[in-house]
This record gives C-alpha cells, structure tokens and sequence, in this order.
C-alpha cells in the first residue's frame, strides 16, 4: 500500500522522547491507534499531542471525548499545566463530548455514523483543525446496538479521517488477546503505540511501545515513561547508539595522589567512575571529595543520593573537612534525595533523566546505585545503569557512581553484571591484619590510561582523604599500625645508617690525616738524607778536586806532561 | 416528499388537551439518503396512526445544520429525537421497525401488563 519514500510526513508530539522513537512524531494525516489498560495514560498522552499541537506547531486540534465531559478533561489537564479554557477561547482546540446512553437509544432499523462525521467534520472545519483526537471510540460499541453497522462505519471513519488530511488519534481500551477490545487495530494500521502499565515490586511502572508504524522506521522497545506536572515524558534511551564524542580532557578527583595513581591527571570528563567497596569503606567521602574538586572548578553537580539525605552527607562531609552546603548556597551543587523504593528502577531512571536535563550538571554522582538491586533484579539494574551511562556519556557528562559491596572475597564479582560500563573502577576495601582494619584503595581498571596497580592505604582526616605510601611486607600491603611499626622501623634504620655514614667520614677523616703525617716525616726523612747526600757529594767533588789539584802540583814538579785520568780517583 | 421541515395539522378544537400534551419529535438526517426518507415516511405513518392531530415533526439536516448535531447528542442518522414529552428519548434507524419505535416513544409499554397497555397497541 505504502510506497516506500524517503520520509514520512510526520506530525511533531511536542513530548518528550515520544518524537525521538518515532523519528519525528507521528504520522502525518493518519490515524495512529493508542492502546492500553484503563489508567495507563491514554487519554493524557492524546490530549498533550492535541495541546502541543496547538501551542507548538500551530496545527489547532479537535478532542471528541466519549467517556468524559469538556469539564471533567479541562479540570483533570490544568493539574498538567494545560489552559483547555483558554486554549478554547482562542479557537485552538474544540471539546466536543459525545454522550451515549445505551438505556436511552432504542435501535428501529438501519442507520449509520453520518451525525458523528458531520459533528466532528463541522469540528474540525471551524478552527481548520490538523488534529483529531477520538478518545475513546469504543465506547460506540457499548452505546450504540448493532455492531456490524458500527464496525462498517468505523472503517468508513478512518478513511475519512485520511481523506480530511487530519492527524488522528484513536485511543482504545486493552482487549483481552487483541490491542483493543473491538479489535480497532484492524482499521488503524498506520501507526499503533501500546501503553501499559505494570507492577513490578510493588512499585508501578508505565511503558509506551510502538508497536507498528507503517512506512518509517521506529524504536521498538518499551519504554518508560513519565506523567508528571509537566505532562509526559519518555526516555527513548535503549535506542541510543555508542556514538558518544569523547574527550581527552582530564578532570581531578580532589585527591592530588589519586590523581598520580590514575595517569598523575585524575579522570577522563564524561567518564564513568564507579567506586566499590564493603560498608564503610568511605565511598561517600571519595565522591564528595569528586563533588568538591568540580565546584572548585566551577560545574555543577548533581548528586542522587539514595541513603542519606543531604542534610546528613554535608554534615558528615563537614566531618573530613568538606563543606558542601557552600556549593549548595552557590547553585553549584544539588542534592536529589530520593529512597529507591519510592518508585521503580524506570520511573527512578526518568526522574534521573528530567532532573538531569534541568539542572544541566557536568558531573553527577549516584550513591550508592546498588541500593536498587533487590532481590533479583540485577539484569534490570544492569539495563537501567547502562541506559544511564549512555546517557550520561552521551551529554558528555561525568558519572560518579558507588556501589556498597558484601565482605569477603567475592567483591569483584558482585559487580560484574556492570563492569563493563564502567571505565574507572576504584575499589575500596577493608584490609584486616594485625588485628585491625583498615581502608584500602586500589584501581581495578581504568580505561585509557596508565593507572597506578598498587594498593593504597588511605586515611579519612579531617581535611579529607589522604593516601598514604605503600609498604609491602612479607605478608602482603602493610597497613594501619604495622605500617606506622614499618614506618618506625624504617626511620630508625635511617638513623643507625646515618650514623655509620658519620663514623665511616671521620674515620676516612682519620686516615687521611694519619696518611698526610706519615707523608710529611718520610719527606723530612728524605730531606734529611738528600742533604746528607748532597753534602757528600760536594766533599767528593772538592776532594777530587784536591787531588787534581795535588796531581798537577806534583806533575808540575816532576814535569810530566801526560794529563791524569780523572776517573782513577778514590771516593771520598 | 422532500424530508424538511414538516408540521402535522394542528390541532385547534381540543381545549381539554393541555400544549404540553403535543408531541414535539424532531427527526435528524443528513441529506436526502434513502436512510432519512425511509425513516420520514414511517416516522409520518406511526404518528398518523398513534397520535394523530397532536404531533409536531421536525427534521433537521445536518448538512445545512451541521452545529446541531451537538446539542442533541447526535451520533447515529437518522435519530428521532422525542423532545416533548419529556423525557427525552432517542430513536435510531430509520424506523422501519415499528414495535420498536413504538416501545422508544413510550406509546406503548416496555413491559408487557399495564392497565393502558391494551388500547394502543395494534
């Protein structure tokens, strides 16, 4: 029927999400069918596509009620924020309440639907309505005999409505095995969305899911969705692709060594950051210490705490010396305190979204996420996380998240369901040794850079976190005591070696001073015996030269005339 | 046998009969159809017949009327509208059905065993 053509005319909602799944709204001079059970929120999603519609998009809207007067649905929306009155006045929107009474109507022959089609065409014509609601149509059937006749009309309605050019919605009450109970998705075949409304943990859910648009293409999860002051709102978020942009950008985590352990430049921005570790651990202290270190650098943080109240996390953060009532006071920090049984996991994901889109943070901290696992329910936690990740990557936002872990030796693997979405993990544990206990920090993973894969002992002080040096011991990371008994040991070892230092320099000292004596008196010694050899060598020269002397003297005498041979003198 | 506008003659001689006891019925079509005829004519032979001198048709079309259809909760054409006496009551089809229309008019009982029930019914 529907040759396939690039885009579909649609017709915006207005709403939220519901335009993302449906890649632009709904179709555009068609009938969409709108299903569910009674009280899922059909007649309200309807009625906001209708006002939107005329406050928007300008596409002005009729609203033929069936099953409520013009009073009943103008009061039921103003709770909304819809003026009906107003928008009434203006020729926006009709409200035309169509009143059946099967007691009142007697059938006496063949008939048809003419007087609704000349209704709802007279409607439509006085404010060149674009948009048509029928809510609900069914109810015809109840109040009208003859239902072969009805269902022929209804077809001729639908075809009808397409030849107007109008945008419609039908909505119709959740039949016991088909969408509608009149099997309305027989002539609606454009476009049928099907709400519902479920009750998991004694904790209601609504979910919106298209379950067919002809000739486009569409989401086809269920979604949550959300009715609120501000009408509804869906978090199309499974449909999202992996196709965040990142950022090389680092930010610190308020801890200058966690900084160094983690590449020496802190967290990549729009990361995931999950810290776990065992009751106690200071979980909520390293995220206040994230919390505080982004205020500083002036963005804003949300913070979804879901155990503590805000009063009770700024004193106790007051306790390690930091104050975030400031950051509160300066808009920089909001705290978003809710208990997870409140509501359910979707209905706590989309308050997370809306919260989120309006107080617009660069980073948000959950604390602790796991306080939503109950029972079994860790694949809707891990799919509910992982809608919130994406989410929160995909406005390049910074997620802090805590996850209270039971003891013992299993505490990797209680959070392996979401270990895959988280791209620091920082867990925290207790090290019991020696009789004590004490806070341990190491880096499971981080992503994209060079982390530190030493364990930390770190201290809670009264100006916040402060890692300590490691000591490793033969029976492990020395911790507490033994390591101050570490630190102990290794200063007085210092001393002695200081010590040994000192003696060995005075003793080279020594000998230097010893070696320069025996120096000076063996060159005394020397000099002593040069002189004498000098000495002696001048008395044999002047005796050689005696008897030279004496030898010519005698020659002279004896008048010789051969001259005498030095060398054949006597040493002296 | 144009379906307009259409008053039965009225009744003048009858003085004990009180204005409130005219019949006031007000037939909705849509155009000409075979539909409103149909219903017009056995409308005119059922009034004819059972209150013959004190009935007042009017048939409205929606076509040239459009805005009516509100007032009187239309849906279904043809509807006969009983506007007097009250209470109001509503006829759907065209009528052919002539029990049917009577029980809708109330000009015979619902039920089966009333003291007047005998008198009117043919």
């Amino acid at each position: 029927m529907t040759s396939a053509r690039a885009q579909l005319p649609k017709s915006p909602t207005g709403i939220l999400g519901i335009d993302e799944i449906t890649g632009g709204g709904l179709p555009k001079g068609r009938p969409t069918l709108i299903c569910g059970s009674a009280g899922c929120g059909k007649t309200l999603l309807a009625m906001e596509f209708l006002v939107r519609g005329a406050t928007q998009f300008d596409e002005p809207g009729v609203f033929m009620a069936f099953e409520e007067t013009a009073e009943e649905l103008t009061q039921n929306v103003a709770s909304l924020g819809f003026d009906l009155n107003d928008l009434v006045q203006h020729k926006r929107v009709v409200l035309d309440f169509v009143y059946i009474e099967r007691n009142e109507v007697e059938e006496t022959g063949a008939y048809d639907l003419e007087g609704l089609f000349i209704r709802l065409g007279h409607a439509i014509d006085s404010i060149h309505a674009k948009r048509v609601v029928l809510d609900t149509i069914e109810s015809l059937f109840v109040g009208l005999p003859n239902p072969l006749i009805l269902r022929a009309e209804l077809r001729r309605l639908f075809r009808w409505l397409k030849t107007k050019g109008v945008t419609a919605i039908i909505t119709g009450e959740r039949g016991d095995e088909t969408l509608t109970r009149q099997g309305l998705e027989e002539y609606v075949s454009d476009c049928v969305i099907v709400l519902d409304h479920r009750i998991t943990e004694q904790t209601s859910t609504r979910r919106l899911r298209v379950v067919k648009y002809r000739g486009s293409i569409h989401g086809t999860n269920e979604y949550p969705f959300l009715i609120d002051e501000s009408g509804i709102s869906l978090l199309p978020i499974t449909s999202l692709g992996l196709q965040h942009t990142i950022t090389n950008e680092r930010i610190s985590s308020g801890i200058p060594r966690l900084d160094a352990m983690l590449g020496g430049m802190g967290f990549y921005r729009g990361s995931s950051v999950l810290i776990s570790g065992t009751a106690g651990t200071g979980k909520t202290s390293f995220a206040a210490h994230v919390v505080d270190a982004a205020c500083r650098r002036g963005e804003r943080v949300l913070y979804f705490a879901f155990e503590e109240s805000a009063n009770q996390i700024t004193r106790n953060m007051r306790s390690i010396g930091i104050d975030l009532h400031k950051w509160m006071q300066h808009d920089l920090l909001h705290f978003a305190a809710t208990r997870p049984s409140f509501t359910g996991l979707e209905m706590h994901l989309t308050l997370m979204h809306k919260a989120i889109n309006h107080f617009k943070p660069q980073v948000v901290v959950v604390d602790p996420l796991n306080s939503f696992v109950v029972v079994d329910n860790v694949p809707e936690v891990k799919a509910m996380l992982m809608r919130l990740v994406d989410f929160l990557k995909l406005q390049q936002i910074t997620g802090l998240f805590t996850s209270l872990t039971a003891g013992g030796d299993t505490i990797e693997q209680t959070d392996v369901a979401i270990s895959s979405l988280i791209d620091t993990w920082l867990l925290l544990r207790s090290i019991e040794l020696g009789g004590e206990r004490n806070r341990g920090l190491y880096i499971l993973k981080s992503r994209g850079m060079a982390h530190s894969n030493q364990i930390r002992e770190f201290l809670l002080t009264d100006h916040g976190v402060e890692l300590r040096d490691v000591y490793v011991g033969p029976s492990g990371v020395l911790t507490g005591s033994a390591r101050l008994a570490q630190e102990a040991q290794e200063q007085a070892a210092q001393v002695l070696r200081q010590q040994e230092a000192d003696r060995k320099r005075l003793e080279l000292q020594r000998k230097r001073t010893q070696l320069e004596a025996q120096i000076n008196a063996m060159r005394t010694a020397f000099a002593e015996q040069e002189a004498d050899l000098l000495q002696s060598i001048e008395q044999e020269q002047m005796r050689e030269t005696l008897l030279l002397r004496e030898r010519e003297d005698m020659a002279q005498s004896r008048k010789a005339d051969a001259p005498a041979n030095p060398h054949t003198g006597d040493p002296a | 046998m144009n379906p307009k506008r259409a008053r039965s003659a009225p009744q003048h001689a009858r003085d004990t009969q009180p204005k409130a006891d005219t019949w006031t019925l007000r037939l909705y079509v849509a155009g000409q159809t075979t539909k409103s005829m149909t219903a017009f004519v056995n409308l005119k032979q059922i009034c004819e017949e059972h209150l013959a001198g004190r009935y007042q048709i009017e048939v409205i079309d929606l076509l040239e009327n459009p805005h009516l259809a509100q007032g009187d909760q239309i849906l279904a054409i043809p509807t006969l509208v009983r506007k007097l006496p009250v209470p109001v009551r509503k006829i759907i089809g065209d009528l052919s059905n002539t029990e049917r229309v009577l029980i809708g008019l109330d000009l015979v009982p619902r039920k089966v065993g009333g003291d007047h029930a005998t008198k009117e019914t043919s």
